[in-house]
C-alpha cells in the first residue's frame, strides 16, 4: 500500500493539468468540484499510504520510494523521491484533509467570480507544490515544492489583480520569499559541500560528524529560508499584505499549510540541529521575539484578516520557540491544531466578509451573531481554541509548547505567556467587535441611504483598513448594503468539521499518561534522542499548566472589561496599528540608502567596470584593426607578392633546415 | 652535351620565375592568367622530370590533377574575366579592387 505514495502529489497535479486544458470549458461549479475531489482524493490516497505505514514496526516506518533520475550531474545525484515516514506523513494528511475541505468552501466563496476556474486550477498546483515539499526525499525536491508553493502563493495573493494593492501586495510576498529562498539555497550549496549529498536520509547519517560550525552555518541558513517562508522575523512582513488575497487563499496557505512550511524544515532536519546547539537558541529566541512581537500588533488591527494574519505569525513563532527548545513533537501538535483553528478563524472571517457584502474592517461590524448563528458559534470555538483555554485543541499544544520553553529558559516561557495573554486579549476583542455589542452596520446603511455624497466621508476609515475585498461580479453588488446574512451550506459545513476538530484536536496528544500521547510515540521513530525531554515534576506540569489558563482567562476577561462592557478605554496606540513602522523602515530603507547603494551599482560599477571591460575590449580590437587594414590594398599583384614572399620564406626555411 | 635532368629543373625553375614575376608586374588580366598557367606548367615539368629520374609514377600522376584543376580554373577564372571587361572594356585588375580594406 506505501506504493501508492505517488498518487498524493499525483492527483492534484492531473487536477491542475485538467484545469488547464478545460477549466473554462467545465466553468462553475464544475471546477471547483473536480479541484475539491482531486484533493479529497490524494487525501484518501494519503490514509491509505497511512494504514500501510502503521503495518510496519514502529522503528521501521520509514519507506522511499523513487520514482525516476532527476539530474544526475558528477557527483551530484537528484532523484524525483518520496520519503514517507511518520512526519512527513502526518503534514501530508493535513494538509490535504484541510485542503480539501478549504477547496469545497472556496466553491461558494468564489461564487460568481469570473475567473472561478483559474481560481481552482492555483488551488490545485498549490496542492500539489505542498505535497512535493512534504513527501520530497531530498532538499532539492523540497526546494522545488517551496518554490511552487511560493509562486502559487504569489498568483493567489494577487488573484483580484486589477486591484493595485492586491498586485503589490502580491509582488512583496514573492520578493520577500526570495530572501528567505536565497538562504535555503546556500544551505543547500553547503549541505552539498559538506556531505556530497542532498537526500535527507544522507544528511540524517552524515549529520552527527558534522563540524559544529558547519552544522550551525547550515541551520542558520535553513532558518533564514524558514523565516521567509514561516513569516518570522524580520522577513514577516508579506503575510499580513497577503490578505488582499481570496480568504479561502488565506485559510489554506496563509494560516494552514504553506506557512508551516518552515517549521516543517526545522523539524525535518532534527538531527542537523541537534549537531548545532548554538543554532537552536537562535531559532528559539527568533521565535519567541516573532511570537509577542505579532502579538502586540494584532491588538491594535481593524481589519478583521489582519488580526488573523498577525495572530498567525505569532502562532508560527510558537511553532519556531517549540523547535528551538528541541520539542518538536509540541511544534507540529502546535501545527496540526492551529490549522484546524486557523483555517477555521479564517474560512469564518470569510463567512463574515461574505455575509456582509465584502466588508472587512470590523469597526463597521457587531452582533452579527443572531444574524450568522452558525459562523459565530464556530468562529467562538475558534476563538476559545486560540486563546488556550482548556479543554479546546490549542491549549494542549500551547502549554506543551511553553512546557519545553520554561525548560529551555524561563525568559523564553516568560514572553510565551505574554504572547499567550495577548491572544487571549485580541482575540476576545475581534469576537466582541464582530459578533457582539451594537450592530454598527446599520449605521453605515443609513449613511449609504443619505445620499452618494456621503460615501466620501466613509473613505478615510475604507482606506486604514485593507481595501475591501470586491469580487468584482454582480451577484454581490446586486444586494449590496442589504443585511448581512449567513453563508450557504457549502460555505459552513468544512467550518463545522473544522470546529469539531478545533475541539477534539487536543486528543492528538494529551499529556496524561504515555498512552494517550497518540502523537508523541507516532512521530518518535523520526527524533528519537533529539527529542528534549521535560524534567519538571507533574505538580510542575500542573502549575505551568494553571499558570497558562489563567492567563488565557485574564486575557479574554481583559478583553471583555475593554471592548464589551466597555469598561476601560481600550488602548490602541498608533504605533502598533502601524505595525511597530516596520514596513515604513523597510520602504524608507530600501528608498533611501538601498536605491542610492543600488544607484552607485549601476552608475559606478556596472557602467563603468563591467561596461568599461565590454566596451574597452570592442575598442581595443577596433583599433588593432583600423591599423591593420591599411595590408589590405585590393590589388592583386600585392596579393600575389604576399604568396611569392611566403613561399620563398617556406623554401628558406626548407633549405636552412636541409643544410644544418 | 647529353640534357640531364638538371635542364629540365633549370628551365621549370626558369618558367615558374618568368610566369610569377609576371604576374605581379602586369595589369592585363588575360596576361596575368597566362602567367598562372606559366606557373602551373613549370610545376608540372618538374613534377615530371622528378617522376622519371626517381622512377616514380607518383609524380605523373599529380601533373593529371593539376591539369585538372588548372582547366577547372581557367573555365572560371576566364568567365570573371570575361564578365568584368564586357562591363568595363580597357579595364585593369587594379580597377577591381573591392577588397579593399
Amino acid at each position: 500500500m506505501l506504493d501508492l505514495v505517488w498518487l498524493i502529489p499525483a492527483l492534484p497535479l492531473a487536477g491542475f493539468l485538467l484545469l488547464v486544458l478545460f477549466g473554462r470549458r467545465l466553468g462553475e461549479p464544475l471546477a471547483g468540484w473536480l479541484a475539491t475531489l482531486m484533493v479529497a482524493g490524494s487525501f484518501v490516497a494519503t490514509l491509505i499510504v497511512y494504514v500501510g505505514l502503521l503495518d510496519r514496526h514502529h522503528d521501521e516506518r520509514v519507506f522511499t520510494q523513487t520514482l525516476f533520475q532527476w539530474m544526475p550531474v558528477g557527483n551530484l545525484g537528484v532523484d524525483i523521491a518520496f520519503l514517507v515516514d511518520p512526519l512527513s506523513l502526518t503534514m501530508a494528511l493535513f494538509v490535504t484533509g484541510i485542503g480539501s475541505l478549504i477547496h469545497l468552501y472556496a466553491i461558494g466563496y468564489m461564487h460568481g467570480d469570473e475567473r472561478f476556474s483559474k481560481f481552482f486550477l492555483y488551488l490545485n498546483l498549490f496542492a500539489f507544490s505542498m505535497l512535493m515539499l512534504v513527501l520530497g526525499d531530498n532538499l532539492l525536491v523540497t526546494f522545488l515544492g517551496w518554490e511552487g508553493v511560493g509562486a502559487c502563493s504569489y498568483f493567489l495573493i494577487s488573484f483580484w489583480f486589477t486591484r493595485e494593492s492586491a498586485a503589490v501586495a502580491g509582488k512583496k510576498a514573492f520578493v520577500t520569499n526570495r530572501v528567505g529562498d536565497w538562504g535555503f539555497m546556500v544551505a543547500m550549496f553547503l549541505t552539498f559541500a559538506a556531505i556530497g549529498s542532498l537526500d535527507y536520509l544522507d544528511l540524517f547519517a552524515e549529520a552527527e560528524g558534522l563540524a559544529e560550525s558547519t552544522a550551525t552555518f547550515i541551520a542558520l541558513m535553513l532558518l533564514v529560508g524558514a523565516a521567509g517562508k514561516s513569516a518570522q522575523l524580520p522577513l514577516y512582513v508579506w503575510l499580513p499584505d497577503a490578505m488582499e488575497g481570496p480568504t479561502p487563499v488565506s485559510a489554506l496557505i496563509h494560516a494552514a499549510t504553506m506557512v508551516t512550511a518552515g517549521v516543517y524544515l526545522m523539524c525535518r532536519v532534527n538531527p542537523l540541529l541537534a549537531a548545532a546547539p548554538d543554532a537552536m537558541w537562535v531559532i528559539a529566541i527568533v521565535g519567541a521575539a516573532t511570537a509577542l512581537f505579532a502579538a502586540t500588533i494584532a491588538v491594535a488591527q481593524n481589519d478583521i484578516k489582519k488580526v488573523l494574519a498577525y495572530s498567525t505569525i505569532s502562532q508560527l513563532g510558537y511553532m519556531f520557540l517549540a523547535v528551538g527548545s528541541g520539542a518538536y513533537v509540541a511544534a507540529v501538535f502546535h501545527m496540526v491544531t492551529h490549522a484546524f483553528f486557523k483555517a477555521l478563524l479564517f474560512l469564518g472571517s470569510g463567512s463574515v466578509i461574505h455575509g456582509m457584502h465584502d466588508e472587512q474592517d470590523m469597526r463597521r461590524m457587531g452582533a452579527l451573531r443572531k444574524l450568522m448563528p452558525i459562523t459565530a458559534g464556530t468562529f467562538i470555538v475558534g476563538w476559545l481554541a486560540i486563546a488556550g483555554v482548556p479543554p479546546f485543541a490549542g491549549f494542549w499544544s500551547k502549554d506543551e509548547i511553553l512546557l519545553y520553553a520554561w525548560e529551555k529558559s524561563p525568559v523564553l516561557w516568560a514572553v510565551g505567556l505574554v504572547t499567550a495573554l495577548l491572544t487571549a486579549y485580541y482575540m476576545t476583542r475581534q469576537v466582541v467587535m464582530v459578533f457582539f455589542g451594537r450592530p454598527r452596520w446599520e449605521e453605515e446603511a443609513e449613511h449609504a441611504r443619505v445620499g452618494p455624497a456621503e460615501e466620501h466621508a466613509q473613505e478615510p476609515v475604507a482606506a486604514s483598513g485593507a481595501a475591501a475585498e470586491l469580487h468584482g461580479d454582480a451577484a454581490h453588488g446586486g444586494h449590496g448594503g442589504g443585511r448581512p446574512h449567513e453563508s450557504p451550506p457549502i460555505m459552513w459545513i468544512p467550518l463545522v468539521v473544522l470546529a469539531v476538530l478545533s475541539v477534539v484536536g487536543g486528543a492528538l496528544n494529551l499529556p496524561f499518561t504515555s498512552d494517550l500521547m497518540v502523537l508523541e510515540h507516532w512521530l518518535e521513530p523520526v527524533f528519537g534522542e533529539h527529542l528534549a525531554h521535560a524534567h519538571v515534576s507533574t505538580a510542575g506540569k500542573w502549575t505551568l499548566a494553571i499558570i497558562a489558563t489563567v492567563t488565557s482567562l485574564v486575557g479574554i476577561a481583559l478583553g471583555c472589561l475593554v471592548y464589551e462592557r466597555r469598561k476601560v478605554k481600550a488602548v490602541e496606540p498608533k504605533v502598533l496599528e502601524q505595525g511597530w513602522y516596520v514596513d515604513a523602515t523597510y520602504a524608507a530603507a530600501v528608498d533611501g540608502p538601498g536605491r542610492a547603494g543600488f544607484d552607485l551599482v549601476t552608475t559606478g560599477l556596472d557602467a563603468k567596470i563591467v561596461d568599461g571591460a565590454v566596451n574597452g575590449s570592442a575598442g581595443l580590437v577596433r583599433m588593432i584593426g583600423s591599423r591593420i587594414r591599411r595590408l589590405e590594398t585590393g590589388f592583386v599583384r600585392n596579393y600575389a607578392l604576399g604568396v611569392a614572399i611566403g613561399a620563398v620564406g617556406l623554401l628558406g626555411w626548407f633549405v636552412s633546415r636541409a643544410v644544418v | 652535351m647529353e640534357v640531364t635532368s638538371t635542364w629540365y629543373l633549370v628551365l621549370g625553375a626558369l618558367i615558374f620565375g618568368i610566369g610569377s614575376v609576371g604576374l605581379m608586374v602586369r595589369r592585363n588580366p588575360l596576361v596575368m592568367f597566362m602567367c598562372i598557367e606559366l606557373m602551373l606548367n613549370a610545376v608540372n615539368l618538374t613534377f615530371v622530370t622528378f617522376a622519371r629520374s626517381l622512377d616514380d609514377v607518383a609524380g605523373q600522376t599529380v601533373v593529371f590533377f593539376v591539369l585538372v584543376v588548372a582547366a577547372a580554373e581557367v573555365t572560371v577564372g576566364l568567365g570573371i574575366i570575361v564578365a568584368i571587361l564586357r562591363r568595363r572594356p580597357q579595364a585593369t585588375v587594379d580597377d577591381v579592387s573591392l577588397m579593399k580594406g
